[in-house]
């Protein structure tokens, strides 16, 4: 009844939607990159949102399930393969004993998740089952998948095979799964947006930002234009969020991601909507981003429609938990 | 004192995107401010206002994020708009708050050596002997401002006037668990093996952090800190079950 590691892949690890309520004690919230990915391979799977997923980057693990399973993946088109035939996306699969799931090329996207019927069985911490490799919990002991590494699935009844998704369903799955990649990333300003010369504010708005090497599951590094404050002083360090972009002193604006630390010193000159933090989730590094600015009414009520999406597709699903 | 005056302080509350406000009380470290922002966050904790998840002090704001899709509003109202709502009847309601429990915390701390390689540098720098800095660092009670940086690392002050420095000029790839360091009239404690700029004058052996604890971060905002001078044998000998915490209603 295991799952076992043949290969571990670039950098694969178990996230959920995150480690809520002891951000004031100085524990990054993590949980999924690409939230929404993370939550549709759950569905096709009729988990919980909040089951863990395995979030793979870029180059995919070898995984042998030795036990029949149901499966499905979202997010980044890793080139998944299950005993080498090609799988496709955001639909559930049936495993067999034995089979071996592997991904080869990428298509697209960096972050795919794949989620299991009845999860991995990850113990939880501080309420979470999400890895936080920094601090060393989390997850399947701490880190990303190694080698050799052995997961007991829970021994839950086998799931009777899904119902095929009604046309509805699988119409709402794939307007959800396919945002347009080329549309500018939306922000609304930030807490010290005024703290930046109108250059440097225009500057964000009409030039590609290119996503730095170093960035990571904390965040991602921009380069580009440096973006000039108007006026000096310090701040004091207090709340970030996912999305926040902050500015050090070298005016390359950093975006804070999932693991991110709970507070910072940097000011805040936007922050990326939420309905489109899954999209700079699944950029590059290497490759450019652009930007608008939108109101904060406008990226509340779209954040409020994603939801309301979300939840047409749990009912034509026909998936009801608590 | 035992009640916090919220009167006495103007306050702003700023949204930081879609999902997260601030509460702000101007931008200074004060012990008073701070005991403000500590009373406030712990009643906003305590008011499980639906679709917030996570409330954090700093040093004078409470930051608030929240779930946009499970915060209620009424007709035709927004989200940020709502929280704001419930939040400000929230801060207006806190002026007769009386305090909760102080804890007391007392840090044993080996000084200088190998545990606190910038502590005769740190001394120069302020016209101090080795010695009197140390006094000084154990003298008066201190608070946890805030936690931030790292999982359970604690920003503590405010120091003794005579011990203010800046941050080094080039911060140390890694910072041994455990160091005390000081920096801006404040000290910290790094937890875990992690980058740090601050002057380590001294290590504790306590753990500060342990996911595996039931609660696995040792300090939280608002506590009392006394930190206390212990030599290398006692540091080296430390029971890590010995950790005085007093409760006081105040």
């Amino acid at each position: 009844m295991s799952l076992e590691v043949i290969k571990p892949g670039l950098f694969s690890v178990f996230q959920d939607l995150g480690r809520h309520g002891a951000q004031k004690l100085g524990v990054p919230a993590s949980g999924a990159m690409d939230e929404l990915a993370h939550r549709l391979a759950n569905l096709a799977v009729g988990n919980a949102e909040n089951e863990a997923t395995l979030e793979i980057m870029l180059m995919g693990p070898t995984l042998r399930f030795n036990r029949p399973a149901t499966i499905a993946l979202a997010g980044a088109d890793l080139g998944a393969t299950l005993n080498e035939q090609p799988l496709a996306l955001l639909a559930p699969i049936a495993v067999p004993a034995g089979a071996v799931l592997q991904f080869a090329k990428r298509k697209t996207g960096l972050r795919a998740y794949l989620a299991v019927a009845g999860g991995f069985g990850l113990p939880s911490l501080l309420g979470s089952t999400s890895t936080y490799v920094r601090g060393g919990f989390g997850g399947f002991q701490g880190r990303a998948l190694r080698k050799g590494d052995v997961l007991n699935l829970p021994c839950r009844a086998e799931r009777a095979a899904l119902p095929p998704a009604s046309a509805a369903a699988l119409r709402l799955l794939r307007s959800l799964a396919q945002p347009d990649a080329a549309e500018p990333l939306r922000l609304v300003t930030g807490r010290e947006w005024k703290y930046f010369s109108v250059v440097a504010q225009k500057l964000l708005l009409s030039t590609g930002y290119r996503v730095g090497p170093q960035s990571d599951r904390m965040g991602y590094r921009l380069e580009g234009p440096p973006l000039e404050r108007a006026c000096t002083g310090d701040i004091l360090s207090s709340a970030v969020a996912f999305g926040t972009m902050q500015v050090p002193p070298n005016g390359m604006p950093i975006v804070l991601m999932a693991d991110r630390q709970a507070s910072g010193g940097y000011p805040r000159i936007a922050q990326v909507a939420s309905v489109d933090l899954p999209r700079l989730a699944q950029v590059m590094p290497g490759e450019t981003v652009h930007f608008s600015l939108i109101s904060l009414n406008q990226a509340e009520e779209l954040l409020l429609e994603r939801g309301r999406t979300l939840g047409a597709l749990r009912e034509a699903l026909d998936i009801k938990w608590k | 004192m035992s009640a916090v005056s919220r009167e006495r302080y103007s306050y702003q509350i700023t949204p930081i995107g879609d999902q997260s406000i601030s509460i702000e009380f101007g931008a200074v470290i004060d012990v008073e401010i701070n005991r403000l922002v500590c009373a406030l966050a712990r009643r906003i904790e305590s008011a499980a206002l639906a679709g917030v998840v996570d409330v954090l002090p700093s040093f004078s704001a409470v930051g608030v994020h929240y779930l946009a899709a499970e915060v209620p509003t009424g007709p035709g109202e927004r989200v940020h708009a709502a929280i704001t709502r419930r939040l400000r009847g929230l801060v207006e309601a806190l002026e007769s708050e009386s305090q909760a429990a102080t804890r007391t915390v007392e840090i044993p701390v080996c000084y200088g050596g190998e545990h606190g390689p910038d502590l005769e540098e740190a001394a120069q720098a302020c016209s101090l002997s080795a010695q009197r800095l140390v006094d000084l660092h154990t003298r008066a009670p201190l608070r946890v401002f805030m936690i931030g940086f790292t999982p359970g690392h604690p920003y503590i002050g405010l120091l003794d006037e005579q011990l203010d420095l800046p941050r080094r000029a080039s911060p140390r790839t890694v910072v041994p668990a455990g160091s005390v360091a000081i920096a801006n009239r404040q000290s910290v404690i790094y937890p875990l093996a992690t980058p740090g700029g601050w002057h380590l004058i001294g290590r504790t052996p306590l753990r500060l952090f342990d996911a595996q604890r039931e609660q696995p971060c040792l300090l939280q905002p608002g506590d009392e800190i006394r930190f206390r001078a212990v030599s290398g044998a006692e540091f080296d000998a430390w029971p890590q079950a010995a950790v005085r915490i007093e409760e006081s209603a105040s």
